[in-house]
C-alpha cells in the first residue's frame, strides 16, 4: 500500500505537473525551432509574442463572457483560441511584412536579424502592456478540477491524493493533436515537404521552384498558431502576467535548443526534458521516501536536491551542457 | 540555331569585374557539351550565368529560340533546364523518396509515373527510396541530385562537376548514368575536371581560358588536338 | 574634420537636453539622468569593446552588472563578526575543498586523455563534490543566516571604502568571463548570445537566493558613501556659505529675516543633494574619460588593428597566425570587467544592492539598445547611446503623457480610453525603445555616430 501510495505521490507532484508544463514549452520550442530552421534567425520576441496572442485570447474571452457565451465545463478560452489565432496570424504577417522581411531580401546576417527581434520584442512588450496592463490575470472558468485529490483518496481509500485539473488534461490533449497534425503537415503533406525542403537547403529549393514567400508565410501562420494556443494553455494553467511570460523564453530557448535547433520533434521532447528535469531535481522527496523506506531509515531533511529557487537555474545549466557537449542537440534525427 | 544556346555572354558576380568575356556556348537535344578550362576560366561562371545566377551585361541566352536573359532562375526552371549544383546538391535531411518529390515541386500532374521512371534510371535509389540522403554514399547522393533534377522532365540539364570528390569507380558509373540521361532526348551541358573522361563521353566541347572561348570541337578534336593535350590534358 | 563636427555637434545637443530638463524640470533629475547616462556609457563601452571590436555578442550584461554590485557589497559593508565566528569556518572549508576539486579535475583533464571514462570521472567527482560541499556547508549557512536576519543574516564585507570594489567588481566580472568565455565562445553568434543570456540568468539566481553571501532579495541598503552626505552637508557653515553666495540675488528680494533664513534653508536642502550628485558625477566622469581614452587608445594601436581583422575575417586572421581564440577571450574578459565597474559605480551611487531588481530587460537588452543606436564599432558613439538612449527611457513617460494628452484632447478627462492611455504612460518607453531600434537598424544600420574607417 505505501507503495501505491508513493506513485501517486509522484504521479501528483512530478508527473502530471511537468507533463502539462513541457507541453506548454513543448509549443514554444517548436515556435522557436521553425523560425530558426526556416527564417534563420533566433527570434528573442518569442516571449512576447506568446504573451500577445494570450493578450488577444483573452479579450476574446471577456468579450464571449460578455455575451453570455460559454462551453460549459470546458473554459471560454478555448472558443476565443481560433480568433485569436487569425488575429495573432495577422500581427504576425504584418511584423513580417513591416520588419523582418526587409533583412531577409537583403540577405542579412542572422545576428542582424536576431537584433531586429529585440526590437520587435521591445515593442510588442508596449502594446501588451500597454492594452491589457502588466499585472497578474487569471481567464479560467468551467469546472477546475477532473479529480480531486479529496474524491480520489475518498475513492482508492489511499492516503496520498491525486489532484488533476481540467487545465492539466486540456494542455495535454490539445498539444498532442496540435502537435499530430503538425507533424503530418510537415512530413506528408507538399507544403510541408516544401518548407522542409526549404530550411534544409535553401539554394536548391529555390532552384527546384519553391516559392520561398510563400513558405515565409505559413512559417509565420504556423507559428502564429502555435505561439496563440502555447501561450494561452500556460495562462489557463497558471495565470497570464506579461512578465512571466518574457521569462519563459528562456527555458523555451533552452528546450529548442536541447532538442536540436531546427529540429521540430526534438524541440517537442526537448520541452519534456527541460520541464521533467526542473520538476524533478527540487521536488522534496522527504515523503516519498517516508513511504518506500522503512521507518528506521526514515530521512530527515526535505531530500531535495536543489531549492526551487533554482528552478530556471536547472533547465539553463542543462543548456550549457548540451551546448558545449552536443550543440546539434540530444536528439538525433530528421532536420525540420 | 542549336536548341539551347548563350551568346556572347559578359558579365560577373554582383558588382565585380567581368569574369566571363563574350563566352558563347551551345548544345542540341541529345548531345553532352562538356566545358573545360584551367581553374578560375570561368567555367561555372558560364554555367551560372544561362541560369540567370548572375546579370549579364551583355549577350543573350536562347532556348528553343526564345529569348531568356530577362527571366530569374527559377523561371527559366519552369522552361525546363534543369541545374545539379556542385555542392550541396541534396536536402540531406529528408529521404531520397521526398528529394524527388521536392524536384517535382513544379510539376503539377501525377509525379509518380516519372518518380518510377527515375527508379528505372537508377535502381540503387528504389532500394534506398526511405533512406535520408545524409546517409547515403557520395556517388549514391549525386544519383539522388540527378534523379531530383530530372524529375521535371527537363529539356536541359546542366551538371557542375558531377564527379567532384568521388572514386574513379564511382565516376565512371556516374558518367554511364549521365550517357543514359542523355538517351532521354536530354540537353546536358557539364562542367567538368576530369577533362579526359569528359570528352570520352561528350559529343562535343568548349575551352574556356580567362572567361572567352579558347578551343571547341567534337569530343575526339578536342582529345587529338595536341594544344589542349599539352596545356589541359596532362600531355 | 566634418566627421569630429558630427561628434561635437551629437554631444552638444545631448547636453542641451539635460540642461533643459534642468531648467524646466530640476536640476536634480537632470544630475540624476547624467550620472545614469555616465554609468550606461561605461556599460555600452564594456559591451561595444565586444561586440564594435570583435563581433561578440554578449547577452550576459546583467549577470557581470550585478557581480559589480556584489562586489560593492563585499568590499563596503562592515564585517559581521557574529556570523563569520559562527559560520564562517564552515564556509571556509567549503571554498577549501571548491579548490581542492577545481584541482582535482583540472589534474585530471591533463594528466589522462580524452575518453568517456575521463568524462563520467570528471561528472562523478563533481557531482560528488557538490553533495559534500552541501553537508559541509549547511550548517554553517544555516547559523550564518540565523544572526540578526532583520539587519544582517550575511557574512558582510570587509570595511573598505566602496572605491576599491569599482576595481574588485571589474575582477569578478573578469573572472566570471573568463569562465563562460572559455567554456562558450566557440559557439556561433545566435548560440553564444542565448548561452550568455542564460548563465547571466543563473547568476542573478545564485545571487538573490544565496542569503549567506549577498542577503538576497533582503537587499544591503546603506552602503557606504563615497560622497558626502547631504544631511552633513546642510550643517557645515562652508555648504551654506556656497548656498548663500550662489542664490544671493534671489535672497535679496526677500526682507523678512526669518523668511529668507526659511528659503535659505529650502536651498539648502535642494542645493545639498545637487552637490552629492555633482560629486557622484565628477567621480563617474573621471571613469569614463580614463576607459575613453585607454579604449580610444586600444581601438587604433596595433592590437586595435588585428582585432578588427580578427572581427572582419576570422579565418584569414587566424591562417596570418593570430591566435583568435586566445585574443576573443581577452577582449570578452576586459569587455566584461569594463560592465563590472559599472555595476559597482550603480551600486555605489544608489547605496543600495537589490538583487531583485536585475532584470535582463534594463541590464542586458537596453544597453544593447544603446550600443546599436550610438554606434558600434566607435567608443563616442557607444557612449552617446548610451546618453541617448538613458535620456529617452528616462523621459519617454513624460513625453508619453505629453503625447497622450495631445492626441486625446477631445476626450473627456474621464473617458476610460484616456484614462486606460494615461495609466499606460510608463510602458511608452518599451514603445519608443523598440520603434528607435528599429527605426535606427532599417535607417542607420551603423547608429548615429558610425564607425570610422581612416585610411593613412
Amino acid at each position: 500500500m505505501d507503495f501505491v501510495n508513493a506513485i501517486i505521490l509522484l504521479l501528483n507532484y512530478i508527473f502530471v505537473p511537468a507533463l502539462a508544463y513541457g507541453s506548454q514549452l513543448a509549443l514554444g520550442a517548436i515556435f522557436v525551432t521553425l523560425i530558426y530552421g526556416i527564417l534563420r534567425f533566433a527570434n528573442f520576441a518569442t516571449g512576447d509574442m506568446m504573451s500577445f496572442g494570450t493578450m488577444v485570447t483573452i479579450l476574446f474571452t471577456w468579450y464571449f463572457q460578455s455575451l453570455g457565451i460559454s462551453l460549459g465545463f470546458l473554459p471560454t478560452a478555448l472558443l476565443a483560441i481560433p480568433f485569436a489565432i487569425i488575429f495573432m496570424a495577422s500581427y504576425m504577417l504584418l511584423i513580417d511584412k513591416f520588419v523582418f522581411k526587409y533583412y531577409r531580401v537583403n540577405k542579412s546576417p542572422p545576428v542582424q536579424l536576431a537584433m531586429v527581434s529585440i526590437g520587435v520584442m521591445f515593442v510588442t512588450q508596449a502594446v501588451v502592456r500597454i492594452i491589457i496592463g502588466p499585472s497578474d490575470r487569471r481567464f479560467f472558468d468551467g469546472e477546475k478540477f477532473l479529480i480531486k485529490a479529496g474524491e480520489f483518496k475518498e475513492m482508492t481509500g489511499l492516503n496520498e491524493g491525486l489532484a488533476i485539473k481540467s487545465t492539466q488534461v486540456i494542455t495535454i490533449i490539445v498539444t498532442m493533436i496540435l502537435v499530430s497534425v503538425l507533424f503530418w503537415f510537415l512530413n506528408k503533406t507538399r507544403t510541408g515537404k516544401s518548407m522542409r525542403a526549404y530550411s534544409d537547403n535553401e539554394d536548391l529549393a529555390l532552384l527546384s521552384g519553391i516559392d520561398p514567400k510563400k513558405i515565409v508565410m505559413i512559417t509565420w501562420i504556423i507559428a502564429g498558431i502555435l505561439a496563440t494556443i502555447g501561450g494561452a494553455l500556460y495562462g489557463l494553467d497558471k495565470s497570464f502576467k506579461p512578465f512571466t511570460y518574457f521569462n519563459n523564453m528562456l527555458p523555451i530557448f533552452a528546450a529548442a535548443i536541447v532538442g536540436g535547433i531546427g529540429n521540430p520533434f526534438g524541440a517537442f521532447l526537448g520541452g519534456y526534458v527541460i520541464a521533467f528535469s526542473e520538476i524533478l531535481l527540487t521536488y522534496a522527496y522527504k515523503k516519498f521516501f517516508m513511504y518506500v523506506l522503512p521507518e528506521s531509515m526514515e530521512p530527515e531533511g526535505l531530500v531535495q536536491l536543489l531549492s526551487t529557487d533554482y528552478k530556471f537555474a536547472v533547465s539553463f545549466s542543462i543548456l550549457v551542457i548540451v551546448l558545449l557537449y552536443r550543440p546539434s542537440g540530444i536528439f538525433k534525427g530528421k532536420i525540420l | 540555331m542549336a536548341f539551347f544556346e548563350g551568346n556572347n555572354m559578359t558579365g560577373g558576380y554582383g558588382k565585380g569585374p567581368d569574369i566571363i568575356n563574350s563566352c558563347s556556348v551551345n548544345v542540341e537535344r541529345g548531345e553532352i557539351v562538356s566545358i573545360l578550362g584551367p581553374n578560375g576560366a570561368g567555367k561555372s561562371t558560364a554555367m551560372k550565368a544561362m541560369l540567370g545566377l548572375l546579370n549579364l551585361k551583355s549577350g543573350s541566352v536562347i532556348i528553343d529560340g526564345k529569348n531568356i536573359s530577362h527571366l530569374s532562375p527559377q523561371d527559366r526552371v519552369k522552361e525546363g533546364i534543369s541545374f545539379v549544383p556542385q555542392n550541396k546538391n541534396v536536402f540531406a535531411g529528408m529521404t531520397v523518396k521526398e528529394n524527388l518529390e521536392m524536384g517535382a515541386f513544379l510539376v503539377d500532374n501525377d509525379f509518380k509515373i516519372i518518380i518510377e521512371e527515375i527508379y528505372n534510371l537508377f535502381p540503387v535509389l528504389k532500394e534506398k527510396k526511405d533512406q535520408l540522403v545524409g546517409e547515403l554514399s557520395g556517388g549514391q547522393r549525386q544519383q539522388v541530385a540527378l534523379g531530383r533534377a530530372l524529375m521535371i522532365k527537363p529539356s536541359v540539364l546542366m551538371l557542375d562537376e558531377p564527379t567532384a570528390g568521388v572514386s574513379p569507380i564511382v565516376m565512371d558509373e556516374l558518367f554511364d548514368h549521365i550517357v543514359k540521361v542523355k538517351k532521354t532526348n536530354v540537353a546536358i551541358l557539364m562542367v567538368e575536371q576530369n577533362a579526359k573522361q569528359a570528352l570520352n563521353i561528350s559529343d562535343r566541347g568548349y575551352v574556356l581560358v580567362t572567361g572567352e572561348n579558347r578551343y571547341s570541337g567534337t569530343g575526339k578534336e578536342l582529345l587529338n588536338d595536341p594544344r589542349v593535350r599539352s596545356s589541359f590534358l596532362g600531355g | 574634420m566634418r566627421k569630429n563636427l558630427n561628434v561635437i555637434a551629437a554631444y552638444c545637443i545631448m547636453m542641451g537636453l539635460i540642461i533643459l530638463v534642468g531648467i524646466f524640470q530640476s536640476w536634480n533629475i537632470a544630475l540624476s539622468i547624467f550620472n545614469l547616462c555616465l554609468i550606461s556609457a561605461v556599460m555600452t563601452m564594456g559591451a561595444n569593446i565586444q561586440w564594435g571590436y570583435a563581433g561578440l555578442i554578449n547577452f550576459g550584461i546583467m549577470g557581470y552588472t550585478a557581480l559589480g554590485g556584489l562586489a560593492a557589497v563585499l568590499i563596503s559593508v562592515d564585517p559581521v563578526q557574529e556570523a563569520w565566528s559562527k559560520g564562517g569556518f564552515d564556509i571556509l572549508m567549503s571554498l577549501f575543498l571548491i579548490i581542492i576539486m577545481v584541482f582535482v579535475v583540472r589534474y585530471i583533464l591533463k594528466k589522462y586523455k580524452k575518453s568517456k571514462i575521463r568524462t563520467y570521472s570528471i561528472a562523478s567527482i563533481i557531482i560528488l563534490g557538490i553533495i559534500i560541499i552541501r553537508f559541509t556547508a549547511e550548517p554553517g549557512i544555516e547559523a550564518i543566516e540565523a544572526v540578526n536576519p532583520a539587519k544582517t543574516g550575511f557574512l558582510g564585507g570587509l570595511g573598505l571604502p566602496i572605491i576599491f570594489s569599482w576595481i574588485v567588481g571589474a575582477l569578478f566580472a573578469g573572472v566570471l568571463a573568463f569562465i563562460i568565455g572559455k567554456v562558450a565562445l566557440g559557439l556561433r553568434a545566435d548560440y553564444l548570445a542565448i548561452a550568455t543570456l542564460l548563465i547571466s540568468e543563473i547568476v542573478i539566481a545564485i545571487i538573490k537566493h544565496e542569503d549567506w553571501l549577498t542577503r538576497g532579495v533582503k537587499n544591503v541598503i546603506g552602503l557606504k558613501r563615497p560622497a558626502p552626505y547631504e544631511v552633513n552637508l546642510q550643517q557645515t557653515d562652508w555648504f551654506i556659505n556656497l548656498v548663500e553666495k550662489f542664490n544671493l540675488s534671489k535672497l535679496n528680494l526677500i526682507s523678512d529675516l526669518s523668511e529668507r533664513q526659511a528659503a535659505l534653508n529650502q536651498f539648502v536642502i535642494e542645493g545639498s543633494s545637487v552637490f552629492v550628485k555633482l560629486c557622484y558625477s565628477g567621480l563617474f566622469l573621471v571613469i569614463v574619460i580614463t576607459l575613453l581614452i585607454l579604449t580610444q587608445k586600444a581601438l587604433y594601436s596595433p592590437w586595435g588593428r588585428m582585432m578588427r581583422a580578427i572581427r572582419d575575417n576570422e579565418e584569414a586572421a587566424n591562417a596570418m597566425g593570430k591566435n583568435v581564440v586566445k585574443q576573443h577571450l581577452l577582449i570578452f574578459v576586459l569587455g566584461s570587467a569594463i560592465v563590472g565597474i559599472a555595476g559597482a559605480m550603480l551600486v555605489t551611487q544608489d547605496g543600495l544592492f537589490t538583487p531583485g531588481s536585475y532584470r535582463p530587460m534594463r541590464y542586458t537588452f537596453l544597453i544593447w539598445v544603446m550600443v546599436i543606436v550610438g554606434g558600434s564599432g566607435n567608443n563616442f558613439g557607444a557612449i552617446l547611446g548610451g546618453f541617448v538612449v538613458w535620456f529617452l527611457w528616462i523621459e519617454a513617460a513624460p513625453i508619453g503623457l505629453y503625447l497622450v494628452n495631445l492626441t486625446t484632447a477631445g476626450l473627456d478627462n474621464s473617458h476610460f480610453l484616456k484614462v486606460h492611455l494615461i495609466e499606460s504612460v510608463p510602458y511608452f518607453r518599451f514603445l519608443m525603445m523598440g520603434i528607435g531600434l528599429l527605426l535606427i537598424m532599417r535607417y542607420r544600420p551603423k547608429g548615429i555616430l558610425p564607425e570610422k574607417i581612416e585610411i593613412k
